[in-house]
């Protein structure tokens, strides 16, 4: 709890910066549609005003800045409209029973959800796995870990369309399928570095007792190197998480796909409907902010189990 | 049959390949160790104290000579699990409890339950932490975690106790006490104890055989066999005898480190 007050604190700077950013954001669109329905503006041609900055249409617009901040397709909506969004199409929706419905963020959140989730679990298996094979074998490491590097060089954006283009050629029309791959992709990556750090964080004369107790590998793996690597499993569990949900939307973003929040984005940028894109957002944020905060108390409540000071 | 050394080592040598070039970490190190002795190996840094505690664990190898345990090797004595080892951290998982620790050896050796449970409640109660079982190393001060640590290398039936400047790290108050309980320990248990430091009075007092060690390259320099009695209270630390004993000590030392004051 003690943490509250600065998470507070950032996020009333954040809504202050936005509301700051509203009018200048929104001037240009407010002017010429009040321009449009008889208002005396200042200069008075759209032409003109493109060549004067947004800080002195302001200055000369004053008395419109307020209706930059009640449009119906903002450049940047507020807070306040973006909530109200987001609370249409979730709540409202659930209050008048169609909250599974394709227009309702649950319905598309969930979709996202499933495929982040199962990309997560793939990804963390892949992670883990790794990270015991580089950590037992020089050759492996030598081998494998240049190459998870370089996988993560590689912009997502461009691998998604050829992952999803692949798994159709390959008979696969569950769209969940080489989504949750592409969001293993992006997973597994924090998993295996976080992972063959913890393998490797036993001291050597930790391994050097056990060695005195001709106690075989197997033995030291399960006795030692796995207890020593949880909590640095856990941290890269929590980033692994966020990175699986972007994974999810990125794959949803290019490939035409209908449902899940990236389809949301894409379809809100592609009928002009800046308000459905903000909420899709938010809905997204709001996700990985459940999902890392579920892992912590997670990582909170096993650590205290095993008796280490969490 | 006379009585077959516990430890012993002929003309052992051990270059270590570094970056700079090759390290002399034990030249032409030869020495008996017998069954219920308490042997201090004593020097400054480098001189290969420590270095010749692993040779004897199996835990590096010699480069020259030949070491035997129990009259075999340290590789078949390894594994025939002889050596109770304790390293100047105590080491315990912070995930098992004392008892859990004292219990990680037992398990890897695969000890019945029963016999598991026995062993733990003996050696706890040897080390006077009885009661603390169910408590986690970070409840414990750095004295008691050194105990349990010791309980640790006790709990299986080791011959051999290899203590690499165990109390190092610990105050010199916790220290006396901790060297009396060592000494009631060994008493007890009549094990065979290797025992690694830098303090003379440590030495002096806890050991049957004192081997002064000196640097560059890693070699004995002198041998000492205590004349002091098996039973020794700490008062023992202001007699005459002692003195000189740690006299010599102090002058092996001096003479191994003439060059370089």
């Amino acid at each position: 709890m003690r943490n509250v007050l600065p998470v507070l604190t950032v996020l009333a700077v954040i809504i202050g910066l936005w509301y700051a950013a509203v009018a200048p954001m929104n001037i240009r669109v407010t002017l010429d549609q009040a321009q449009r329905a008889g208002a005396q503006i200042v200069p008075e041609t759209a032409r003109e005003r493109q060549q004067v900055s947004v800080w002195l249409l302001m200055v000369r617009n004053p008395a419109h800045i307020v209706e930059t901040y009640a449009m119906s397709r903002p450049r940047l909506p507020t807070p306040v409209q973006v909530g109200t969004e987001l609370w249409k199409t979730t709540g409202e929706m659930v209050l008048s029973g169609r909250g599974f419905s394709n227009r309702s963020l649950i319905y598309h959140a969930w979709i996202t959800l499933q495929s982040t989730l199962w990309g997560f679990a793939l990804g963390t298996t892949l992670g883990i796995l790794g990270a015991v094979a580089i950590v037992y074998s020089r050759v492996v490491d030598m081998s494998l870990m240049p190459w998870a590097i370089i996988s993560q060089t590689v912009p997502i954006v461009a691998l998604a369309p050829m992952i999803i283009v692949v798994s159709s050629q390959l008979g696969i029309t569950d769209r969940t399928v080489p989504k949750a791959i592409i969001s293993a992709y992006l997973c597994y990556f924090p998993v295996l570095v976080g992972m063959v750090k913890g393998l490797r964080s036993p001291a050597h004369a930790q391994l050097d007792l056990l060695q005195t107790y001709n106690a075989s590998g197997f033995q030291a793996f399960l006795k030692l190197r796995l207890p020593s690597s949880v909590p640095y499993l856990f941290t890269s569990l929590k980033v692994g998480i966020a990175a699986a949900l972007v994974g999810t939307i990125v794959g949803e973003l290019p490939t035409g796909a209908v449902s899940g929040l990236g389809a949301r984005i894409l379809i809100g940028d592609q009928f002009g409907t800046p308000l459905a894109i903000w909420a899709a957002l938010m809905a997204a944020a709001i996700l990985a902010g459940a999902l890392v905060t579920l892992l912590d108390m997670t990582q909170r409540i096993t650590l205290r189990r095993m008796g280490m000071q969490a | 049959m006379t009585m077959q050394p516990v430890i012993s080592a002929k003309g052992l040598d051990l270059t270590f390949q570094t970056g700079d070039g090759p390290v002399h970490a034990l030249k032409d190190i030869s020495l008996d160790i017998n069954k219920g002795d308490f042997v201090s190996f004593i020097g400054p840094s480098g001189c290969g104290k420590t270095t010749f505690l692993r040779v004897m664990a199996d835990l590096e190898q010699p480069t020259a000579g030949q070491i035997t345990v129990n009259g075999i090797s340290p590789a078949a004595a390894r594994r025939a699990r002889s050596y109770g080892y304790v390293f100047q951290a105590a080491g315990l998982y912070p995930w098992r409890t004392i008892g859990g620790n004292i219990r990680l050896p037992l398990e890897i050796m695969g000890y019945s339950r029963a016999d598991q449970d026995a062993r733990v409640a003996r050696v706890l109660e040897l080390v006077e932490l009885a009661g603390f079982e169910k408590k986690y190393p970070w409840q414990l001060s750095g004295g008691m975690q050194q105990r349990a640590s010791i309980a640790r290398a006790l709990a299986f039936d080791a011959d051999l106790l290899l203590m690499d400047e165990p109390f190092g790290a610990l105050d010199e108050i916790v220290r006396d006490h901790l060297n009396e309980q060592l000494l009631k320990l060994w008493d007890r248990t009549n094990k065979t104890i290797c025992f690694v430091t830098h303090s003379i009075p440590e030495a002096v007092y806890l050991s049957t055989k004192i081997v002064v060690m000196s640097p560059r390259p890693g070699r004995i320099t002198d041998v000492i066999n205590s004349p002091l009695p098996r039973n020794r209270p700490l008062e023992i630390r202001d007699t005459p005898e002692f003195l000189e004993i740690a006299h010599r000590v102090r002058e092996g030392l001096r003479a191994g480190h003439a060059y370089d004051a």
